[in-house]
């Protein structure tokens, strides 16, 4: 057994080397040249209180030294096979080609990186989020595919119950119907042991029914129900002047500072209480958690429920914390890009918070790309963050080991 | 299997648990989504004599007239070819959620190829053409089974991933000059030429009747699913690892094969389901022209628990609950979207038989713990 699982290992840091040493490559050939001129960071708007110069790298140089690195990276992969480091390694190839790709696209011309890095954690929100609630049921050995579904009912009733009641209103509302679909996932797949995988798709699709039933039957014509007041950002005192993270961590809305504090408290919870080491032993192995006394149907229900309103709280960021308004389909697949992330965060709340910020940076990355008028169509830049998905999966996925009983319903004898 | 001898014993064709497996839970299923949907009409303020003049629309728009029967066979044929295809990845224990992406794919493949073989004699340039969106569909989705057989990464969410791919893939290809139609500054395909097309069937009796040869096609494929699941060497290795992959791999099969195998079947059948649509439907590609079959198709293939001839009725039921929608939204005003929900529920009761035994103890059997 040990055997055949280093074969897959060795095999997956080779397929891993191999895609380094192809974006070195392409890198190299493609980027290079097109690489004219100096690119120009911004790293302070203009009417900073302590102003920084901006950041000014040589393009060209810049561009082959990184996919000169990257090579090194992938042959090593390539050659070591089964290396301890090689999510780390793949992580710092792909970080050197993403700062590489920047540099070339911004050649001969400026660019904020604050903005770009605000723009970032902002987008890097609802997949947080997302991450989050799979953490916390998948910690409890329940998959929960329907994480899309519950973004999406967060969305909607934020900005339904929002329009009705003010925003606070509408945030607690959205959280609430999380946690019913939350609820609702785990009455199926514990009480009526139903496929977790089936549980999950049926949630995304019922709630990507009713909200596009009602925006179509309702909204179209009762337009005051979908227009909720969108929370502002909060300046926190003096942080929030410093320079590049004063404006990226310290000028958000509620939902950034929240998808921070949440992941502190879930931390906390799963690693330093009770609750959290019981509700891992669930998700390890429910057998034996069972016959210490510790009731594996209940705690099921309790975290897929807080899951649950975890996703609703990040559902109310695509309405709530951003345009205020709900269209169909707007989460867009940004769940299942947190469960990517959850697995990315080898199942650790701050590990699937770290990764969501990977991906909300590929998100704004390709957004402003699209703004500097890159001679790559738009579309290929719009595919980045889902190409980034596959690749952390297929490159991380092997390495970090799920809940033993992850997917598994369990009976009571 | 205590039922199958049971069966055997007693010289019945199917047993009790079969009965209700394959009849009476589908039944409650549909009988328990309408009630729910009836109970999400009420909810949203539309009134009682409405309601029941959609499900009147409903029943009309699906079977009652020539013209209806033509719209839900026309509206079934994609949901079933691509929902074989997920039958048969799920009979393989793989979760392809990527048929949407499959079907854009080969889809428009086939509009490329009809294109390049519209000179060429019906008999080369229609085969030629469906055959080239089997063949990139099957690309399409053995991407995410070399992924999985590789490096084991999850089907389902880079099948997710392929799909949203697939969307801005089309965006940009349709704008390319091979694929754009001449003249047109919006994503548009080419027209298929005449050759190319699947022959409309019923044009005998009303020009505007849309059922198509990919009927036959379609007839075809599903003999040609269970033969290749229950009759064929691969369709047991298929079902081996989907029920017990140690077990396969230790009776010597080769598990990473298998799935990109499984994968590659699943994605030709849901790419002839693309093909399906832009050479007998739509005649071209255009911007999100999937319409969502390929997530419909799931449903298909869990409502005909994954068995070809189950997915022939659950796609025929699919088809009238789409055909008689789209009436229901003409005659009752009440939004399409309804039947989305009415799908997912029927679903859910399919896959929960213990809920619907909760919600309807009627016609199952006593004792019958699970």
């Amino acid at each position: 057994m040990t055997v055949l699982l280093d074969k897959a290992r060795q095999r997956q840091t080779q397929v891993t080397g191999f895609i380094l040493l192809a974006l070195a490559l392409l890198l190299a050939l493609f980027l290079a040249p097109g690489a004219v001129g100096d690119a120009t960071f911004r790293l302070s708007r203009p009417n900073d209180v302590w102003p920084v110069p901006n950041l000014i790298v040589p393009g060209g140089v810049f561009v082959y030294v990184a996919s000169a690195f990257m090579a090194f990276l992938g042959v090593r992969l390539f050659l070591s096979g089964g290396a301890k480091w090689a999510p780390l390694i793949l992580g710092i190839g792909l970080a050197v080609a993403v700062a590489a790709f920047l540099v070339w696209a911004t050649a001969g011309k400026s660019f904020s990186l604050t903005g770009m890095l605000q723009a970032s954690l902002v987008r890097a929100v609802p997949i947080a989020l997302g991450g989050l609630a799979g953490v916390l049921s998948e910690r409890v050995a329940v998959v929960n595919i329907g994480i899309e579904g519950m973004l999406l009912a967060g969305a909607f009733t934020g900005a339904l119950v929002g329009s009705l009641a003010g925003g606070l209103a509408g945030l607690a509302a959205a959280v609430a119907v999380g946690g019913v679909f939350g609820f609702a996932l785990a009455a199926l797949v514990v009480t009526y042991r139903m496929d977790q995988i089936i549980a999950g798709v049926f949630i995304n699709l019922f709630v990507l029914g009713v909200t596009s039933y009602v925006s179509s039957q309702v909204f179209q014509e009762y337009r005051a129900l979908n227009n909720a007041p969108v929370f502002r950002a909060i300046e926190i005192p003096i942080l929030s002047d410093l320079p590049v993270i004063g404006p990226v961590l310290f000028s958000q809305n509620i939902f950034v500072y929240g998808a921070f504090i949440l992941a502190g408290i879930a931390t906390y919870y799963l690693f330093h209480t009770r609750h959290g080491l019981r509700a891992r032993a669930v998700g390890e192995h429910p057998r034996a958690a069972d016959t210490l006394g510790i009731n594996v149907y209940r705690t099921r229900y309790i975290n897929v429920t807080v899951a649950g309103m975890v996703a609703g709280f990040g559902g109310a960021w695509f309405t709530l914390g951003s345009v205020g308004r709900f269209d169909e389909g707007m989460t867009g697949g940004r769940g299942f890009i947190g469960l990517a992330a959850m697995i990315f965060g080898r199942w650790h709340p701050v590990g699937a918070l770290l990764a969501a910020l990977v991906f909300g940076f590929a998100d704004s990355l390709q957004q402003k790309l699209a703004l500097l008028g890159t001679p790559i169509p738009s579309e290929f830049l719009a595919m980045a963050p889902y190409i980034a998905t596959i690749v952390v999966v297929a490159g991380v996925v092997g390495r970090a080991r799920a809940p033993a009983a992850d997917g598994k319903p369990y009976v009571k004898e | 299997m205590s039922d199958a001898t049971t069966n055997a014993t007693q010289g019945h064709l199917l047993g009790r648990t079969q009965v209700e497996d394959l009849f009476i839970v589908p039944a409650f299923a549909l009988v328990a989504a309408l009630i729910i949907g009836t109970v999400v009409m009420l909810a949203t303020g539309v009134t009682l004599s409405t309601i029941g003049q959609s499900y009147v629309a409903l029943l009309r728009g699906s079977v009652g007239s020539v013209n209806a029967v033509s719209e839900t066979l026309t509206a079934a044929l994609p949901l079933i070819l691509a929902g074989l295809g997920l039958a048969l990845g799920f009979r393989a224990g793989l979760f392809n959620i990527g048929a949407e992406g499959q079907i854009i794919m080969g889809g428009l493949a086939a509009v490329v190829a009809g294109v390049a073989l519209g000179d060429l004699p019906k008999v080369f340039a229609l085969p030629g053409a469906l055959a080239a969106g089997a063949l990139v569909g099957a690309f399409y989705a053995s991407i995410a089974g070399w992924l999985k057989a590789a490096t084991g990464a999850h089907e389902v969410i880079s099948t997710i991933m392929l799909n949203l791919i697939s969307y801005r893939l089309l965006d940009y290809l349709l704008r390319t000059p091979l694929i754009q139609k001449e003249g047109r500054a919006d994503p548009i395909s080419k027209s298929v030429p005449d050759a190319a097309e699947l022959p409309k069937l019923l044009t005998f009796i009303d020009v505007n009747l849309r059922l198509h040869a990919g009927i036959f096609l379609t007839l075809v494929m599903v003999f040609v699913a269970y033969w290749l699941l229950f009759r064929s060497k691969l369709g047991f290795e298929f079902r081996a690892s989907g029920e017990n992959p140690i077990a396969a791999r230790v009776a010597g099969m080769n598990a990473s094969l298998t799935i990109v195998l499984a994968m590659a079947i699943a994605g030709s059948l849901a790419g002839l389901a693309g093909a399906n649509q832009t050479l007998g439907v739509l005649d071209r590609a255009t911007p999100g022209f999937s319409a969502g079959i390929g997530f419909d198709a799931i449903a298909v293939a869990l409502l005909g628990r994954s068995h070809p001839i189950g997915v022939l009725f659950a796609g025929l039921l699919f088809g009238a609950l789409e055909a008689g929608g789209r009436q229901m939204q003409v005659d009752a005003g009440v939004s399409i979207d309804l039947i989305g929900i009415i799908q997912s529920l029927v679903i859910v009761f399919i896959a929960a038989p213990l809920l619907v035994k909760a919600i309807f103890p009627w016609g199952f059997k006593r004792s019958g713990t699970p």
